[in-house]
């Protein structure tokens, strides 16, 4: 059985028709081709899969696709602007954040969530912002520090 | 600061932008017209014998292409060491564990796949099973396999010296015992392989491996493709740890149901399978005696291992070999003497993980060692630089230390953490432990016996001289290897980095055997710097000719090229460089000759200008039965100071704060060893506090999911400070070694020394769990 869902995908509206039991993570994989949403586990455990839902970050193996009708949508094709790497990225980048680099797009996404509710966020709030995002290879310690400091370039590039 | 324009300094990865904004390619990531989806069926029991697969029923199955067991498979054995082959892809006379692969199934889309595996009819006879190591050493054990009576896997018997007789000469002999649990290696991205067969017998595997090299020669072999028919290309890779450094039954089910139904075949593990799959860490039991004199000087380690290998053998060989020949240093012992014993049990293959061997013996080494430094009255640190090794020393397994920081690392941690206000002087429930360790920088010997080269290396330089594309077959799993790469090469031609671009992880690339005992910084590393030599001479032979001015003359560095240090008369090439490029953005400019014109030149008068580089280590290490294992071209070493608090009425631990000394040789990417040795200690962590993967009375996993199975979070890593240490390595390209591995020795050890240190209580079994110390805790305050 399939159901027409209507939704925006970083800024675009989609309408597609999915089955009653396909994940959200399984929708934007296969059927929009936005592979950078990872799979990791499908229990919710790992976070690779986050995505940001109507401002929240979101485990997208957990949220049922026709769940998400009417919703919008960011994932981490969606983040950079105009060829530009959003602040978080390039922090990522140059504080050496990533490794392997597969928790990275949904500890990106959970960092935004955090960054738009609390754009001052302290180290631990930033620690509990990302606890649901398993990193293997970091220790989180850059991460934490690309996460500080990107804060800091939004705070001043939304100041001026 | 060094003279080095690219190396030693903290270039962001070169692929960092492409994993920021999800661009970068997985092998899940991929999809072909016409793929098809594959799922395996595995053993729901623990020891059975297989009476009857009966398939008849998937095979019918609408939207299934095929269905295949041993009988298509066939009954090659295999595994990593040729001296124990012991799997076939499918079981065909018994399943030895609940995961044993029996048959794999090929269908239009997953959920068909997966109904097909429910129609499998397969008729066992179940057997006794046995799940402990110790009880499967016992007589009349259930036996797993016939060639192997007593499920004995693997026995190593080792001795330099007359140990005991050492032992009995020593004023103290100090003896501990120590167990850690099975470790899962948690990489995020689980197994992913996509098969391609095409119609000229070609077989194109890519898959989520550490060891491109390694699978293209086992997946030839058991599907009896000939090896230069087999290409093996590696997607990103998310993590590693020593798991997928070995073919998988999902490559080889993929490449074989990609040859019989003629379509691309895709199989992703689930996280479940992940666990069932394992090759992870053993479980090992230490028994050890550390005999030494009054004044600390150590004489004589007696050292005996027990690993629980689980149902087949995996690298578990080698593992086996290194729990005793990482105990040879990085302290003078005269005499040492090891017993290994590698055992079979129902459960999951154990197999190489970070620090492959190691980690478990380093952590009961280093407790002894606290233990006995503190029947002497003898601060650990110093007990430890009483008998620490330095460059140029040789172990008494006759491992080569031809550079050792370990005095300065030791150093270097005890200023950082100001040990000297704070040992013996914390108050109660507040720790402080320190632990040290060292490892290989690659494995001196490949897995099968060869004397290949272990890494070669092809520079090719872009037609207008822009750009040196570095193609090798390394391993860029996570560790950095591409970034490193492409700053040797950067730096040795003298271009910028971002001129360079690395195509890896391809065995049409080259020969390289892959991220494993922490090889490619030094291997493939001396193989990219051959490569780009060679190319750099090429060119300024031409030039010399062209110009007319000696080679000698000629420098590069930064992207520019000087004659005896100044710009020289290059005119010409300029001129005929614009004129061949006219139009085009970017036209060279400046005072000096352009690497980009002097590249182009020497392509006009020798075509395209290739260089190539190999590298494998020299004859290493003694002439003793497992001599090889444990020797390495260089050693990197490490040492960790770590800070605790524990509720002494819960026995709850918080980790405070942890200080890391590494010596990793000339650093090429500082922040890439910072991120080496950060992940190293939370991988430690969670293996000393809180990893186990346990199992029921049936030898089904219990907890097969990164929500049951814990692994550190962002809120259980302390503040870590680390302090890199440089030696100089006459072995290494530039001076550089290994960091991936090496500095995860310390941390077990020194976490349950700072627990020690806090509440005098010894957890000699890991995981160090608030329960278990609470109950230790118990037993002492009882026994008083």
């Amino acid at each position: 059985m399939k159901r027409i869902i209507k939704l925006t995908i970083n800024g675009k509206t989609i309408e597609a028709a999915v089955s009653s039991n396909q994940t959200l993570l399984q929708f934007l994989r296969e059927d929009m081709d936005l592979t950078g949403t990872k799979h990791g586990c499908g229990l919710g455990d790992c976070g690779a899969c986050t995505v940001i839902l109507d401002g929240k970050a979101v485990n997208s193996c957990l949220v049922l696709a026709v769940q998400a009708d009417g919703s919008e949508i960011l994932t981490i094709e969606g983040l950079a602007e105009d060829g530009k790497l959003h602040p978080l990225q390039q922090a990522f980048v140059d504080k050496g954040a990533i490794q392997c680099g597969f928790c990275t797009p949904g500890m990106i996404l959970s960092a935004k969530a955090l960054l738009d509710e609390k754009p001052n966020p302290s180290e631990l709030e930033i620690r509990t912002a990302i606890s649901g995002n398993l990193c293997r290879c970091t220790g989180y310690q850059k991460i934490v520090e690309a996460i500080g400091e990107a804060a800091e370039v939004v705070r001043m590039r939304e100041e001026s | 600061m060094s003279d080095y324009q690219v190396l030693n300094t903290r270039a962001p990865r070169v692929d960092g932008p492409a994993k920021a904004t999800g661009q970068a390619k997985y092998t899940d990531d991929f999809k072909i017209p016409g793929m098809l989806y594959a799922s395996i069926l595995q053993s729901p029991v623990a020891h059975a014998r297989i009476l009857h697969i009966d398939a008849s029923k998937a095979r019918k199955l609408t939207g299934v292409k095929a269905v295949v067991t041993a009988r298509e498979a066939g009954l090659i054995k295999y595994g990593v060491s040729p001296a124990r082959y012991d799997e076939t892809l499918f079981a065909h006379d018994k399943v030895r564990y609940v995961g044993d692969e029996i048959a794999a199934v090929a269908a239009s889309d997953q959920d068909i796949a997966q109904e097909a595996l429910s129609l499998i009819k397969v008729d066992y006879e179940e057997l006794p099973a046995v799940f402990d190591m110790f009880e499967a050493m016992k007589e009349g054990a259930p036996q797993i396999h016939d060639e192997f009576p007593g499920n004995m896997n693997a026995e190593v018997h080792q001795e330099f010296g007359d140990t005991e007789a050492a032992l009995r000469s020593c004023d103290l002999v100090v003896d501990h015992t120590f167990i850690n649990k099975r470790q899962d290696a948690a990489f995020i991205e689980p197994h992913s392989c996509l098969a391609v067969f095409d119609h000229s017998g070609r077989l194109t595997l890519y898959t989520s491996t550490q060891v491109p090299h390694y699978v293209m020669r086992t997946v030839a072999m058991t599907l009896q493709i000939p090896v230069g028919n087999v290409r093996v290309i590696k997607p990103y890779v998310g993590g590693g740890f020593g798991p997928k450094c070995e073919a998988t039954p999902l490559e080889m089910s993929c490449g074989l149901l990609s040859k019989v139904t003629g379509q691309p075949v895709k199989m992703t593990y689930s996280r479940e399978q992940v666990f069932l799959h394992s090759r992870a860490r053993h479980q090992f039991y230490a028994e050890m005696s550390l005999g030494v004199m009054k004044d600390g000087t150590m004489v004589a380690l007696k050292n005996k291992a027990v690993l629980d290998g689980g149902a087949y053998t995996s690298f578990g060989i080698a593992t086996v070999y290194y729990s005793g020949s990482l105990l040879g240093g990085p302290y003078k012992l005269k005499t040492m003497k090891y017993d290994g014993y590698r055992v079979y049990t129902n459960k999951p293959a154990c197999g190489a993980q970070r620090g492959h061997g190691g980690v478990a013996h380093r952590a009961c080494f280093e407790q002894l060692i606290d233990m006995t430094a503190e029947k002497l009255g003898i601060d650990p640190i110093d007990m430890r630089l009483k008998n620490i090794m330095t460059t140029g020393d040789i172990t008494v397994n006759e491992l080569d230390m031809s550079s050792l920081g370990m005095k300065e690392c030791i150093e270097a941690i005890r200023s950082g953490s100001d040990w000297n206000n704070k040992k013996g002087k914390l108050p109660k429930g507040k720790g402080i432990g320190m632990a040290c360790g060292f490892f290989v920088s690659g494995a001196g010997y490949p897995i099968y016996r060869s004397d290949t080269y272990h890494s070669t290396v092809v520079i090719k330089l872009s037609e207008d001289g822009g750009v040196a594309n570095v193609m090798t077959g390394s391993a860029e799993i996570g560790q950095g290897s591409d970034t490193t790469m492409a700053m040797i090469a950067a730096e040795t031609l003298g271009i910028k980095l971002k001129d360079v671009q690395v195509h890896s992880g391809d065995t049409d690339y080259s020969v390289d055997l892959g991220a494993y005992s922490s090889r490619q910084t030094l291997m493939t590393g001396h193989a990219t710097k051959e490569a780009a030599e060679q190319v750099k001479s090429q060119i300024a032979s031409h030039l010399s000719e062209e110009l007319n001015v000696p080679v000698s003359s000629i420098t590069f560095a930064d992207g520019i090229v000087k004659f005896d240090g100044g710009p020289g008369n290059f005119e010409k090439l300029r001129s005929s460089y614009i004129k061949e490029h006219r139009g085009w953005m970017d036209p060279p400019t400046g005072e000096y000759l352009t690497f980009r014109e002097a590249a182009r030149m020497a392509y006009l008068k020798a075509g395209t200008i290739v260089g190539t580089g190999k590298y494998k280590p020299p004859r290493l290490g003694g002439s003793y039965k497992g001599a090889a294992v444990g020797t390495s071209p260089a050693y990197g070493c490490s040492a960790q100071i770590v800070e605790v608090t524990v509720d002494l009425e819960t026995g709850q631990i918080t980790i405070d704060r942890m200080t890391d000394a590494h010596d990793c040789g000339l650093a090429i990417n500082r922040t890439s060893v910072e991120g080496q040795m950060q992940g190293s200690l939370s991988m430690g962590l969670g293996e000393c506090l809180f990893e186990e993967v346990k199992f029921d009375s049936r030898g089904r996993v219990l907890n097969p999911s990164l929500g049951e199975y814990k692994i550190p979070t962002a809120l259980d890593m302390p503040k870590v400070k680390s302090i890199i240490v440089e030696s100089s390595e006459p072995n290494g390209p530039y001076g550089a070694k290994e960091v991936g591995e090496g500095a995860i020795m310390p941390t077990i050890p020194a976490i349950l020394n700072a627990i020690y240190d806090a509440t005098g209580v010894r957890v000699n079994e890991l995981p160090a769990t608030s329960e278990r110390l609470f109950m230790a805790l118990k037993d002492k305050s009882e026994a008083v």
